[in-house]
């Protein structure tokens, strides 16, 4: 990446009893997801992005510097062209949505007619909230219209800190479709941090894994979420995230086959049209190896590969396969005692049996 | 002894005294306030004793402290002597004076707890909003701190009516300049005019009662809006 098209953080900063220290260049569209356990420094990387904090280092977006602590250069949080979604949704009490929406535009000058709120408003749904008081919000609301207000300025960068996190479970279905929705409509790039693997595999393009303030893997996420990395820090939700296109529809029994780099699956069909383009994502443990294709089982998705690596996972009885099938690896969580019975290892040929595909839309 | 012609100007003379102060100590008081609350400065907890002193300090050893310093031997005698202003003792200059330093805690607190109750976000939010810090202070903390403002002016106000000890000290007992009404009902109970004493208390006594009332009513429309 050249640095006109990222955003470019190298810094140290150092509290008491945590420290944060990094390298990282971030690609300016898409949505970087910012992954790791609570403690490894999510939030305070996404403060010092936004300048809550100072820390010392570089920060480039594009050709812009809003840190460079060899120049002397420190950009105020209020001059950096950002939007930023906290994790309560913090509207102002005093104000009533519309004014909580405008609230920034009046200081970019931008006109409340201005393309940006309308469309942000549009985004978020949020068109019969506008005269509301914030106090009579439910939670999803409340954090749509924090978003609606973050995106009204028409930012740069969009930073979103765990947008979800403090939303009852069941209101989450208020806002993530429309943070999805985000995704195709949104030119600017976003870090979203979270610790929610459903929100990181079905909104990442862009994945920072964070453990202990340094960074321990960053990519796309085809590619991150076959590391090794991320299937320890996430554990039994271990998998693989993998672009797919819509091939072929068997209309009698309501399927769809989907290809992606490692060969193509059946999924149920959900009416999406051919050459529509989806995500999947294949958990571990819903891989199991055979020797020869099975014809006698109710699993329908069988992948040919070769072994590339096992990896003790989790726990001394269980391995973490890494299979390469056609251009990309595929993750199987098997038993050791399961290997060793069919005598694989690193470089057999195996089958792949795929109990279960998740379609991410 | 004519009720109306003695009680008249103690009570203008309070309410004058009052209004101005409550509204000079809005003005004071806020700064310090947001001070308090956002400083993490070794001079917080100093400040913030020397401030509450008022509440604490019997009123005469605080009046005797600011007669001195307004008297002619006193640094700001001195200096309003040299400015031509004459001295401020027994006058209503004084008066004011020693009312706003009586009644500082009263204003300061209740808004220092505004601020503090506000907390950090709301200003973290402004400036994610390009608010810069003085656009922030007065467009989102100064309205998120109102029931804290309201509760200073009222309780500064009240304060300095009910304002006796330090009245005495400073401004003396003279008719149309540092006249108020608690001293006028001392005045009468001094010289047994028990009848003029009972009516001029009754006043006050409706008239504090009100105020509490009012700044109930304020305060439970506020949160109403707020829920």
């Amino acid at each position: 990446m050249s640095p006109s098209e990222s955003l470019r953080i190298a810094i140290k900063l150092k509290h008491k009893s945590f420290s944060l220290d990094l390298d990282l260049s971030l690609p300016l569209q898409g949505i970087s997801v910012l992954f790791g356990p609570s403690g490894s420094g999510k939030t305070s990387l996404l403060r010092c992005l936004a300048g809550l904090e100072r820390a010392r280092g570089l920060i480039q977006l594009g050709m812009e510097y809003w840190l460079d602590s060899e120049r002397h250069v420190f950009k105020p949080t209020w001059q950096r062209q950002i939007g930023y979604v906290f994790q309560e949704a913090s509207l102002f009490e005093h104000l009533n949505v519309y004014e909580n929406l405008t609230f920034g535009l009046k200081r970019v000058r931008i006109s409340g007619q201005s393309p940006g709120l309308q469309d942000s408003v549009k985004l978020l749904g949020i068109e019969h909230l506008l005269n509301r008081q914030v106090q009579h919000l439910s939670g999803g609301e409340r954090q749509r219209v924090a978003i609606a207000r973050a995106l009204a300025t028409q930012p740069k960068l969009l930073l979103l800190d765990e947008p979800l996190a403090s939303i009852d479970v069941s209101r989450r279905r208020e806002v993530l479709p429309w943070l999805e929705g985000l995704h195709d409509a949104l030119k600017m790039p976003v870090v979203y941090v979270t610790h929610a693997v459903d929100e990181l595999a079905r909104l990442a393009d862009h994945l920072v894994l964070l453990n202990q303030g340094r960074v321990s893997a960053s990519g796309p996420i085809d590619e991150i979420s076959r590391s090794q990395a991320l299937a320890l820090a996430i554990g039994e939700e271990a998998g693989i995230v993998s672009h797919a296109v819509v091939l072929h529809r068997d209309e009698a029994n309501h399927l769809v086959q989907l290809q992606f780099a490692s060969g193509s699956v059946w999924v149920r069909d959900q009416g999406l049209s051919i050459g529509r383009k989806v995500r999947i994502r294949i958990l571990a443990r819903d891989i199991s190896l055979t020797k020869t294709v099975q014809e006698d089982t109710t699993i329908q998705n069988h992948l040919w590969g070769r072994i590339e690596s096992v990896e003790t996972f989790q726990h001394p009885a269980q391995a973490l396969v890494r299979v390469r099938c056609e251009q990309e690896v595929l993750l199987a969580n098997v038993t050791y005692r399961s290997l060793k019975r069919l005598a694989l290892g690193p470089g057999s040929l195996v089958w792949c049996q795929v109990k279960s595909v998740a379609l991410i839309l | 002894m004519n009720f109306f012609n003695d009680a008249w100007p103690a009570i203008a003379l309070t309410l004058k005294l009052a209004g101005l102060s409550s509204g000079m100590l809005l003005i004071i008081a806020t700064p310090i306030a947001w001070w308090l609350s956002q400083t993490s400065s070794v001079w917080r907890k100093p400040i913030a004793a020397l401030i509450t002193l008022p509440l604490v300090l019997p009123p005469t050893v605080l009046g005797f402290y600011i007669l001195v310093m307004l008297g002619p031997q006193g640094w700001l005698g001195g200096l309003t002597q040299s400015l031509g202003l004459g001295v401020l003792s027994f006058s209503f200059t004084g008066l004011l004076i020693g009312s706003l330093i009586f009644s500082l805690p009263f204003a300061v607190q209740p808004i220092q707890y505004a601020f503090e109750a506000m907390g950090k976000r709301p200003l973290e939010v402004a400036a994610t909003l390009r608010a810069s810090p003085v656009d922030a202070f007065f467009s989102v903390a100064l309205p998120l701190a109102k029931p804290g403002l309201l509760t200073a002016t009222v309780l500064s106000f009240a304060h300095t009516i009910g304002e006796f000890g330090v009245v005495l000290m400073i401004g003396g007992n003279i008719p149309g300049q540092t006249r108020v009404v608690s001293t006028q009902i001392y005045g009468y109970v001094e010289s047994m005019a028990y009848e003029q004493a009972h009516l001029l208390s009754a006043v006050m006594l409706l008239f504090s009662f009100l105020v509490l009332l009012a700044l109930g009513q304020l305060k439970s429309r506020h949160d109403k809006v707020l829920t």
